[in-house]
């Protein structure tokens, strides 16, 4: 058995004096896909957030490859990404500059990489446009172009099957299964309808724990 | 130690032994302050220079230096809301800003009540009263950024952020306050600062800044225990509390 | 299912030095604000504007100008610099760019030291180079335009980096920009005072090395624990959020 990439231990969240979740404790193998799932204000987002380390409104702990988080801070956020609703993208930069600033912290990408990765979207041709002037599925599509570029294992994704049309619901998904088959691991929540062969869940709302 | 520690961040524990010490902080504060108000008013010796109008001071000393060692103990609490994040410490920034902002405003009021004759105008801009009016701001800024953040753990942590902030300038505007005095109105009559008091001058004063002291230590307590019960409104405790009226 | 061999995990253990992490938000702040020209000026406008009531509100005399002209002067340079700070974060916010910034394995007080820095570059600055003109507006002599000139020049980024602080607390707050005001005005105050009283003892004559010493000192202040404080707010706010 391989260990956990990351762990909760009894994580409880209370927001607005209203308690989301308490005595919440999973694990999160390398190879597996994740679906967070519960009715809306059931802390789905709230709970990436805390995995992220965002949100600091809880206690518990969080182990990452069986240590806390907080004692290794920089090596956990260096091999997990985040993607929440407002994915980072500046609408007066295009694409590539959108790219290249988000992997400016992280690690050197070359510019081929970029615009294969681009290409890999469906952005062929909008490269040097503003995103701005961008649809909003055009928009999403340059958040998951950064998918594409990531070498982070774990990733921790919010609504990203938002405003993408079908074609590209399929290639996000193909996206998330390969990422598992690499020994990485995914955690996403979605309205969408997302069933992959061997995905997990992990429920919320009625009393938390899964 | 941890325990105790663990024991001084419990509001339900705090609010029990606060109040047995409460009667005796509002008594003893009371009986210093009036013995201080009214030795100095009434029997220490008139000041040579300013004759009776500087009795005041019983009064505007006291507050001042209160508004000043308020917003020293907020920062203290602020450290602890920030470094081992107890609900109690935020409790107190939160329960007693309004108090400093009030203190601050009564030094302010009893100092410009004092210019009048002294000055013949009510507001100088003296070094001691601007610094003063900067504590005021630094209180509203405090006050105005807890009551703008919904969620309270933020809000306290935000104003704990703040309040450190502002200590760390507070030395660093009354010295710069003090030498834009000088560099514009060169040495004039200073307020409070006498070359030297006579015993009968400084023990009533001394006796009406430690009743202000206790007093403040029972308003504290009071302002703290209700917010403690608004915030713990669900706990067991609080509504045993309510229905039996003790905890 | 867990019968069958799992891939291995591979970490990575390195990332972007905390320089080229420092040098890529710059750019992007920079970039940004290149892109959208007209909001680098409305500070200039602003400052201008504020300058030129001066004369029509109080009095056009010389006399008074040539007095009161460098507290003018400053006092609107600190008021166009705290109208500037609410978009300091703002933007950032709204597009999630701020999260990804604070989820940077760099420490993150280094980023927004390089986001105030670009913040300084892009309003402090601009308003030095614009001081001499409008310090023979106010008919400032050639010694003392020099002198504000300097003054402005230390104290500006003094004031981005305090006001880094109070834009980072106040972030999606509703009424964000008079609270931000009500919050960095005091703070400013001993930079006003410096900066002024400067320029004033530079008139009379005095040598002014040491108050110019004594405003680098705030500025390794500011430099070394604003970026701290601001860094505490901003992962507060976020987490609000």
């Amino acid at each position: 058995m391989s260990e956990p990439l990351l762990q909760a231990v009894n994580l409880q969240c209370e927001r607005d004096k209203r308690m989301l979740f308490r005595e919440l404790s999973f694990s999160i193998l390398p190879g597996t896909v994740t679906r967070v799932e519960g009715p809306n204000g059931s802390g789905k987002t709230t709970l990436l957030r805390i995995l992220a380390g965002l949100n600091d409104a809880w206690t518990g702990e969080l182990k990452w490859c069986g240590t806390p988080v907080a004692s290794q801070r920089e090596a956990f956020l260096r091999n997990m990404l985040y993607l929440g609703h407002r994915p980072g993208i500046k609408p007066l930069l295009t694409p590539t500059e959108n790219l290249r600033a988000l992997m400016a912290g992280r690690r050197p990408v070359a510019d081929a990489a970029l615009s294969q990765a681009l290409q890999g979207t469906g952005l062929t041709g909008y490269e040097n446009v503003p995103c701005r002037n961008l649809s909003a599925g055009q928009q999403r599509r340059v958040a998951l172009a950064r998918l594409l570029v990531a070498d982070e294992p774990l990733w921790l994704l919010d609504e990203v099957f938002t405003a993408i049309d079908a074609d590209g619901v399929k290639a996000l998904e193909a996206l998330l299964q390969q990422r598992a088959a690499e020994g990485g691991a995914v955690l996403v929540t979605t309205h969408h309808d997302l069933a992959l062969p061997g995905m997990h869940r992990l429920t919320l709302g009625a009393g938390g724990a899964p | 130690m941890w325990q105790f520690f663990h024991k001084l961040g419990s509001p339900k524990w705090f609010f029990g032994i606060s109040t047995r010490f409460m009667p005796w902080l509002l008594a003893g504060g009371i009986l210093l302050l009036m013995s201080g108000v009214i030795w100095g008013l009434a029997f220490a010796p008139k000041d040579y220079l300013q004759g009776n109008s500087y009795r005041i001071i019983f009064i505007h000393v006291p507050t001042a230096f209160m508004a000043q060692s308020v917003y020293i103990m907020m920062a203290s609490a602020a450290l602890v809301t920030l470094v081992w994040r107890m609900k109690l410490a935020d409790v107190f920034v939160k329960a007693v800003a309004p108090v400093g902002l009030v203190l601050t405003f009564l030094a302010l009021f009893t100092g410009a009540v004092w210019g009048k004759p002294t000055w013949g105008t009510w507001w100088i801009w003296d070094a001691r009263l601007t610094s003063m009016l900067i504590l005021l701001f630094l209180y509203g800024g405090v006050i105005a950024l807890d009551r703008a953040i919904n969620d309270e753990k933020s809000a306290a942590r935000a104003v704990a952020v703040l309040v450190l902030v502002g200590v760390v300038n507070i030395p660093i505007i009354k010295y710069s306050v003090e030498w834009w005095n000088t560099l514009h109105q060169p040495a004039t009559f200073k307020l409070t600062e006498k070359p030297s008091m006579p015993a009968e001058m400084w023990v009533p004063l001394l006796l009406s800044v430690l009743g202000l002291y206790l007093i403040f230590g029972w308003l504290a307590c009071v302002r703290m225990q209700t917010e403690i019960l608004s915030r713990e409104q669900r706990t067991r405790w609080v509504k045993e509390f309510v229905m039996k009226g003790r905890v | 299912m867990n019968a069958e061999v799992r891939p291995a995990v591979r970490l990575a253990s390195s990332s972007v030095g905390v320089l080229a992490a420092m040098k890529g938000v710059f750019a992007r702040d920079m970039r940004v604000a290149f892109r959208q020209r007209q909001d680098l000026l409305n500070p200039l406008l602003f400052f201008v504007m504020v300058v030129t009531l001066f004369p029509l509100g109080v009095s056009p005399e010389v006399s008074f100008l040539s007095e009161a002209g460098a507290g003018i002067l400053w006092v609107a340079a600190l008021l166009s610099v705290l109208l500037s700070l609410d978009h300091l974060f703002r933007h950032d916010f709204d597009d999630g760019t701020l999260e990804q910034l604070v989820l940077q394995p760099q420490p993150l007080f280094l980023l927004i030291l390089a986001k105030t820095i670009a913040h300084w570059m892009l309003t402090g600055l601009p308003l030095v180079i614009l001081t001499p003109v409008l310090g023979v507006m106010v008919h400032l002599d050639g010694n003392s335009i020099a002198i504000l000139c300097l003054t402005l020049l230390i104290g500006t980024p003094v004031l981005s980096l305090i006001g880094a602080i109070g834009a980072a607390l106040t972030l999606g707050l509703r009424s964000a920009g008079v609270l931000l005001s009500l919050l960095i005005i005091p703070l400013y105050i001993p930079v006003l005072i410096f900066g002024t009283g400067t320029v004033a003892a530079a008139a009379e004559g005095a040598s002014v090395g040491a108050y110019l010493a004594l405003m680098g000192a705030f500025l390794m202040l500011a430099l070394t624990l604003a970026p701290f404080a601001a860094a505490a707010a901003l992962k507060i706010s976020l987490s609000n959020a």
